[in-house]
Parts: C-alpha cells; structure tokens; sequence
C-alpha cells in the first residue's frame, strides 16, 4: 500500500502542500515498510496550462494505491481517477500529521473535484 | 495594403478606427474582425450576417485495442492535451491545438483525426465594404484557428484591415501577423502607455512596423506622446475626446457618418498609413506569416 503525499519539503515533517498540479514535490509513502522517497515535480511548477493533468500522469506513474492533497481540481481529478488512484484532501499541516489522519481511517475520500479549473 | 489595428487595453477605439476606415476607404475594402470572442464592427454595418462554413480542429481520437500504452503522444504534445501512465491516454480535447503531432508519432497507428468544432465564420456586404467576423463557439477558449479561418479569407491584394482583440497574446499576434502594419490604438492615460508599451513590444517581437492613433485626446496627460517620440513611434492620427463620438457609437452609427467633420480626419489617416508602408521593405512579415 502506497500513498503520494503532496509537500514542499524532504521529510514527514515538511509541511503537506495544498496545492495537487503545482505542488513541488510528492512524497511516496509505504505503509508495508514505513519508508518513503521523495519524488520532484520540477516539469509542472512553471507550466502554463496543464500542470494538473501532467502531475496526475507523473503520480499515476507511480502506482500508488491514494493520493492525499490540500486540493485537486476536475482534470487532475479526472486522470487520478481513470488510473485507479484515490484521492483525499486534508487540511493537516505536515505529512506526518496527513499520514496519521489516513492511517486512521479519518479522511474522506473526495468523490470528485473540490476547487474548479483555473479556467473556469 | 494589409492594416491590423491592435491595443495593448481593451476599449481604447480599435473598434471605432476600423469600421471608420473601413467607410472612408473610397473603394472595395475587406474588413476582417479578428475579435473572435466577441466580434462587433457588424454592429456598425447595414446588411445581413450570413453564416459561411464551421471552423473545426482535428484532435485524436484513440483505439485502445491497438494502443500499446508506449506514452510517445503524451511526450511529443507541446501542450500537454494527452497524459498517459502506461495504459491508452487520456485526451483533453479542451487544451488541444490540433497540431496533429501525436497522429504522427503514434507507433502503432493507433490515433486517429476527428474534427472539434471551434467557432463559425459569418460575413455581411455593406456597399464597398466586405465584413468576414469570426465567433467562437461559447465555451471555446482557444481563439487563433477561428482567427486563422478568418484570415483565410484575405483577397489578395485587396485593402484590408484586420480588426485584432485586445491584449498582446496568442490571438493577438495571429491577428496581426502577415499584414503590412500594425496600428496600435491607445488613450492617454497611464492604463493606456502601459498596454501601449506591451504592444510594441510584441510588435518588435514579430519585427513589423507600427505607428499609434490617440484617441481621447484631451484626457489623461502627456505621457504617451512622450512615450511615442523618445521610441520613434509615429503617431499617425489623433481622435479628440467628443462626447459626440460616443453618443453616435451608442447608437451604432459610425462617426464619418453622424459627424462628417471626422471624415477628413480618417481620409488623411489612410494617407499617412500609405506613406508610412512605402517607407518600410514589402514582404517583411510573409515568411513569419507562413510559418503559422
């Protein structure tokens, strides 16, 4: 069981980003083996159009089982969903706080997007 | 003669400057409104839009029984319209330019072109002038292949003006590319100098020659005549801030035509807009135009 957690930081003490597409980095969690890498989202930060998509095919390329996120927009949402991956938005401050809250069971599994497009 | 009247603000006279040059051409004219999201020199026109064709683009459409999940059209997409993570894509049709790349390098064939509507074009007569407007389909947000269908309809050697939209991006620069001279119309205000600045600057980007009509003159201050004559930018024609002009453009009446006193102010426009071409090279911006 594999979960992406969206963050600025290296480490589980870095602070969750509430941003999915332009968030700068994924942090990939094992809970099999409690370790985890830190995965960079260099390629989106500074895009014009489509940072949400292509993050959503940078993690869906990592095969995580969930996702956990301040917020994720329709197109992101969109791409997560067709490749499997769950998604959850948590207000948690760092990592580990959003770690606990999901190895607790106590975050909710968004059934679509929450923010809209930047375009719309 | 191939005029683009362009702003770097919007509501500054683009509109006003092209329908009444239109009037006082003194001859068949072409006047192609570029303003695809919203094009309105028609309201200025007598006569009947008649709707001409569809403007569509081709976007890909995927068979997943020969998709191999290879990720190559994701890749190659400079827009980032197709995402792939190691099964058959997933299209966004709404970010797609309809550049037909992944088509080509789809290995196994497995794309194919279907047509996305984008917008229509429309057309009206009124007497010598030729109106050709685009519209974007509501919900439409990519506005150059309608502006290029427009244009597409440019006669060659006839006199033309390219009504382009506000602003100094993509639609804005396939407005204006391939005319012969990019008027930049502005009001004298600090809003109006610092969109006038942006606009020269894309018009230097695309290496064509410019020159400014003031309209409003009378508010705002000096700033942008300042501006024009430390760049060496031609003011070409100054339009007066008369109550008069807006009453008659509230009413869809064209200037030339409610206050005649203008007419000449126009007539001599399209003298100094003759003159200022001959001094610049022909074909200057046909290559640039071509590779659109």
């Amino acid at each position: 069981m594999r979960v992406v957690f969206t963050t600025s930081g290296d480490s589980l003490d870095s602070p969750l980003d509430t941003r999915f597409g332009r968030a700068p980095k994924y942090l990939v969690y094992d809970l099999d083996t409690e370790t985890f890498e830190v995965v960079g989202n260099d390629d989106q930060i500074a895009m014009a159009h489509g940072a949400g998509i292509q993050a959503a095919g940078l993690v869906a390329r990592l095969a995580p089982d969930a996702v956990v996120t301040g917020h994720c927009g329709p197109k992101a949402f969109h791409v997560l969903s067709s490749a499997g991956v769950k998604v959850f938005t948590s207000n948690a401050a760092t990592v580990a706080e959003a770690l606990e809250l999901y190895r607790s069971g106590s975050l909710q599994e968004a059934s679509g997007s929450d923010v809209r497009g930047h375009w719309s | 003669m191939i005029v683009a009247v362009a702003s770097g603000k919007g509501g500054t006279g683009k509109t006003t400057i092209a329908v009444n040059l239109a009037r006082t051409a003194g001859a068949p004219v072409q006047l192609l409104d570029c303003d695809v999201e919203e094009p309105n020199d028609h309201l200025f026109l007598s006569g009947n839009l008649e709707q001409t064709e569809i403007v569509n683009i081709p976007i890909p459409e995927v068979d997943e029984d020969l998709c191999n999940g290879c990720g190559e059209c994701g890749r190659v997409c400079e827009f980032h319209a197709i995402v792939t993570f190691g099964s058959a894509p997933l299209v966004f049709a709404e970010l797609c330019h309809g550049c037909g790349g992944c088509t080509k390098v789809c290995p196994t064939g497995a794309i194919r072109e279907v047509d996305k509507r984008m917008g229509v074009i429309q057309t009206l007569q009124d007497g010598d002038i030729t109106l050709v407007q685009g519209l974007l389909d509501i919900g439409v947000a990519m506005a150059p292949p309608v502006i290029r269908a427009v244009k597409a309809h440019m006669e060659p050697g006839a006199t033309t003006i390219v009504d382009a939209s506000p602003g100094t991006s993509c639609p804005v620069v396939t407005a204006v590319r391939g005319t012969d001279y990019v008027l930049l119309v502005t009001e004298p205000t600090p809003f109006g100098l610092h969109d006038l600045i942006l606009a020269v600057g894309m018009v230097r980007e695309l290496s064509m020659p410019c020159g400014v009509v003031v309209n409003r003159v009378g508010v705002g201050d000096d700033r942008v005549h300042d501006y024009c004559r430390a760049e060496g930018i031609p003011i070409l024609a100054e339009i007066p801030d008369d109550r008069r002009i807006a009453e008659a453009y509230s009413r869809g009446q064209l200037a030339v035509d409610a206050l005649p006193e203008y007419r000449s102010l126009f007539e001599g426009l399209w003298q100094t807009l003759a003159e200022e071409i001959g001094k610049t090279s022909p074909n200057h911006s046909k290559d640039e135009d071509a590779k659109l």
